[in-house]
């Protein structure tokens, strides 16, 4: 057994000039004991260099050389000999560094990738407090990096602070800036770094401040900030709080459902530039063969609110909704009702008229999921605009897009259904179902069935006032 | 009322910046304080550091601020518009850069992202947010990150003076739509917007002209310049979007476009009900804005992964997945003898395990396990590859390749309901 010893955890120079010794005499890695100034010495290795020492050189890719450096640092006892084994290696096979698939190269890879990310991480999480001597401010931090870093990081402090006098302390060493040179000193404790600084109240004010609690997502906090830093962070102090805040938020809001307050302003306006925005809908198809989008059409104060399933050839034609042969039975059965059409609001799940060609004529088509999907964004505007107390899904397609599920008319009808934000649903069927009954008795049972559905939300409107 | 503290404006300045989504402190000309005139600080090395992250899961990187919350414009989705009763408050510039100044001493950040509301006139608030940044690089000697939002509507030799201090400009298009830009703030233009994205376009390819002729030219944005489109606001579908998007990207040479899912305010505007679409449509936006930018998809190719019907990506999957799923003919590929950009389309093989594949298998026919430990997830790769001991034969002719496990749904946390 050979032994080789280096002056410190991340001396480079020194490993690379045993290696090279080591890798001329030919001895194989497992015959060498790595030691760095802080391991014990192995009791059966011997300090007797290689028999016959040979000088010289042999080339190395640059990619070792800068893959060498950065792993070396990795805080792992086992990674001298990892990379004296990868040397040799690619003396017998050249180019074996780029087989990524390889798994000495792969694990050399990760070491030095974990080193890489704790350069950056205390590049990043470093938190200096300002302290004052004779010579003016100077700039103390406490850092406890995972692996032998931080005499390869100081030049990026240099850089960034060149005009500061700093010291960063970590457990294994010191390392001082005054302006003009870099000195080391011993390993330091956690006590001998100051203990605040007054701007770290602000700098947590800003943190929460900048944290929007609507979005809360810990996990790819923890992933880039795990908690192993938290300690040396003035922020984090307030993670704990800050999540249960927004909790506690959510709490709160589920406890207590948004109001429904009629909310003033100019909601009118508002309508307005939504149906002009609609004029130009694309989001399905459906535009491509049509003559207008068919805006939903009333007041925008409402209290009642008609959805039909979609416009036909008529409406598509006119611009306005229900104005068609179904347009004339749902007028009449709200007159017998008694309800004033001019107060309600009135629109359709699908605001473009689907259907195919068969000769001249168009011939309606019901409109499927996609569509009414696409469609369902204007009608949850016209919805939260408008705020009616009472909405009336007229139809299959209409109660889908109500509910956002299929439904089932002859189960649902007949009865208020509860919605989100106390408003109340009712379900029944569409007009142009009555057009389409063939037998005449039926066709009058249901009609009256229709009109007395209209008449128990006249009643439910009057009672809400 | 009693005058704010510096403490107090921060809290109250950085909860109105929050909405901005863009943090990023990369992309720079490499400067630090070590070499030329003495006395500066601060430095940009072209990665950009993240020194903290918030529990939503976002990067702080920038001391992200408003220089006031007080605004001319009445924009329905901002929380700064005229209208809404938020507390307003307003730094100085001298305030301001020594706040920046202070905190970055202390390696808190990677330096300032200023915007503001529109106060006085467009052309008053740019000189106030040009003044910031000529105090930090002029009087301060900062050699950190400066990101400057523009005013669209400021004067062109304003828009140059902050080409200069500044890293990074930005405009924000906000709503991907001219109706929703209409509708929702109406004092806003697209055509002012565009205009005065073109006029930065040419100043940047200018700058980076003269750089070329004369060592000693001033630098001008050396980050380039970005934008943020507002999400779920507007009638814009995916597809109408990512459209957009590549447009922004050719037209006027943007380095970044931001999505921001429309986040319900605090106090909403009177005219303005809105549901907040799903967090997790941004983020299939931003894997789309991905394809584009380094996988080498066209926006109309990205666009075919969007569900025909609604125009939107699938919540379900990833726009990568999602694609291959509707090009099945594109499928498997030997990992062994494909080009670059075959395997790039790959569900599940990024860039850098792409590249790792192509430097491998100079040196060994790739099996699977060779494939598998070159990647991530290797189960997700199968039915796309064919290695040296692997065809996947029943595996790729499954009518659905989509995850066959319940997708987890993301759930709202603050359910807006009607």
């Amino acid at each position: 057994m050979y032994r080789a010893r280096l002056n410190g955890p991340d001396d480079f120079d020194g490993w690379r000039d045993a290696a090279r010794n080591f890798a001329m005499a030919g001895i194989p890695p497992d015959a060498i004991v790595w030691e760095s100034g802080t391991d014990a010495p192995d009791l059966f290795a011997s300090d007797t260099p290689p028999a016959a020492v040979v000088h010289g050189t042999f080339p190395v890719p640059r990619a070792f050389l800068d893959l060498a450096e950065m792993a070396i640092l990795h805080s792992d006892p086992e990674r001298f000999a990892l990379l004296y084994a990868l040397l040799t290696h690619m003396r017998d096979r050249p180019g074996s560094l780029e087989d990524r698939a390889d798994p000495l190269v792969r694990r050399v890879e990760a070491l030095a990738k974990a080193v890489r990310r704790d350069i950056h991480k205390m590049r990043a999480f470093v938190r200096f407090r300002e302290l004052a001597d004779t010579d003016g401010p100077r700039f103390v931090a406490w850092f406890e990096p995972e692996h032998h870093i931080v005499r390869t990081n100081a030049g990026f402090f240099m850089r960034r602070f060149a005009s500061m006098r700093w010291s960063i302390l970590t457990p294994e060493l010191s390392i001082h800036w005054d302006g003009e040179t870099l000195t080391e000193g011993p390993g330091a404790k956690r006590e001998d770094a100051p203990m605040d600084d007054p701007v770290e109240e602000i700098w947590k004010g800003y943190y929460a401040a900048i944290f929007n609690p609507a979005r809360l997502k810990v996990g790819a906090m923890l992933s880039e900030m795990p908690r192993k830093y938290w300690r040396n962070l003035p922020e984090a102090a307030l993670i704990p709080e800050l999540v249960a805040g927004a909790q506690a938020r959510e709490a709160a809001m589920i406890a207590t459902p948004p109001k429904n307050a009629r909310r003033p302003g100019n909601a009118a306006t508002v309508w307005q530039a939504l149906r002009e925005e609609a004029m130009g809908c694309t989001r399905c198809p459906l535009y491509k063969d049509t003559t207008q989008t068919v805006f939903g059409e009333g007041p925008v104060d409402a209290p009642l609110m008609f959805i039909g399933e979609q416009p036909g050839d008529q409406e598509d034609l006119a611009g306005r909704p229900f104005v068609g042969p179904a347009g004339q039975i749902f007028d009449e059965a709200l007159e017998t009702a008694g309800i004033d059409r001019t107060r309600a609001y009135v629109t359709n799940a699908v605001k473009h008229f689907k259907h195919e060609r068969r000769g001249k004529r168009r011939i309606h088509q019901t409109p499927e999921t996609p569509e009414i999907q696409a469609c369902r964004w204007w009608l949850t505007q016209e919805l939260e605009l408008v705020r009616p107390r009472i909405i009336v899904a007229l139809g299959a397609t209409a109660g889908r897009a109500l509910l956002g599920k299929a439904v089932t008319i002859s189960r649902l009808r007949g009865a208020p259904i509860a919605l989100e934000g106390a408003a109340q649903g009712w379900i029944t069927v569409h007009p142009s179902y009555l057009l389409r009954i063939p037998d005449a008795a039926r066709k009058a049972q249901e009609r009256a069935r229709f009109i007395q559905e209209l008449r128990a939300i006249a009643k439910q409107l009057e009672a809400i006032g | 009322m009693a005058a704010l503290t510096v403490r107090q404006k921060l809290e109250i300045l950085a909860d109105a910046a929050k909405y901005d989504a863009s943090c990023a402190s990369s992309g720079t000309a490499k400067r630090d304080s070590a070499s030329g005139r003495k006395g500066g600080i601060g430095s940009t090395e072209g990665m950009g550091i993240c020194h903290a992250y918030a529990p939503d899961g976002r990067c702080i990187s920038l001391l992200k601020i408003l220089l006031t919350n007080s605004c001319l414009f009445d924009c329905h989705y901002c929380i700064n518009r005229r209208s809404s009763d938020v507390r307003r408050a307003r730094f100085t510039v001298k305030e301001l850069v020594e706040l920046t100044l202070s905190f970055y001493r202390r390696n808190y950040i990677e330096g300032l992202f200023l915007s503001s509301g529109i106060i006085r006139s467009p052309d008053y608030t740019m000189e106030q947010l040009v003044a910031v940044a000529r105090s930090l690089r002029e009087e301060h000697d900062f050699r950190g990150y400066i990101h400057l939002k523009t005013i669209p509507d400021a004067d062109a030799e304003l828009i140059h003076q902050a080409g200069l201090y500044a890293d990074r400009l930005s405009i924000n298009v906000e709503l991907p739509t001219e109706g929703g830009l209409r509708r929702l703030a109406p004092e806003k233009n697209a055509k002012r917007i565009e205009g005065a994205m073109a006029v930065l376009r040419t100043a940047i390819d200018d700058g980076s002209d003269a750089r070329r002729r004369y060592a000693h030219a001033p630098r001008f944005a050396p980050a380039g310049q970005s934008t943020q489109m507002i999400v779920g606001a507007d009638q814009a579908d995916d597809r109408a979007i990512i459209g957009r998007a590549s447009a922004l990207y050719t037209r006027h040479r943007l380095r970044r476009v931001y999505y921001s899912a429309f986040s319900p305010i605090p106090s909403p505007s009177a005219v303005l009900p809105l549901q907040r679409p799903p967090l997790l449509r941004e983020h299939r936006l931003y894997q789309s804005d991905w394809m584009m930018r380094f996988y080498g998809y066209s926006a109309q190719e990205v666009a075919a992964a969007t569900d025909p019907a609604t125009g939107c990506l699938p919540l379900d999957i990833d726009p990568k997945l999602a694609w291959a799923l509707r090009h099945r003919d594109a499928f498997p590929v030997d990992v062994n003898l494909a080009p670059r950009e075959r395997l790039l389309r790959v569900p599940g093989l990024g860039v850098k395990a792409v590249d790792r594949i192509l430097t491998s298998r100079r040196h060994r026919r790739l099996r699977l396990d060779d494939v598998a430990r070159l990647t991530s997830s290797i189960a997700k790769l199968r039915p796309f590859l064919v290695a040296s001991d692997w065809r996947p034969v029943r595996l790729a002719d499954r009518a659905d390749l989509r995850p066959r496990a319940p997708v987890l749904a993301q759930l709202e946390l603050f359910d807006e309901s009607p």
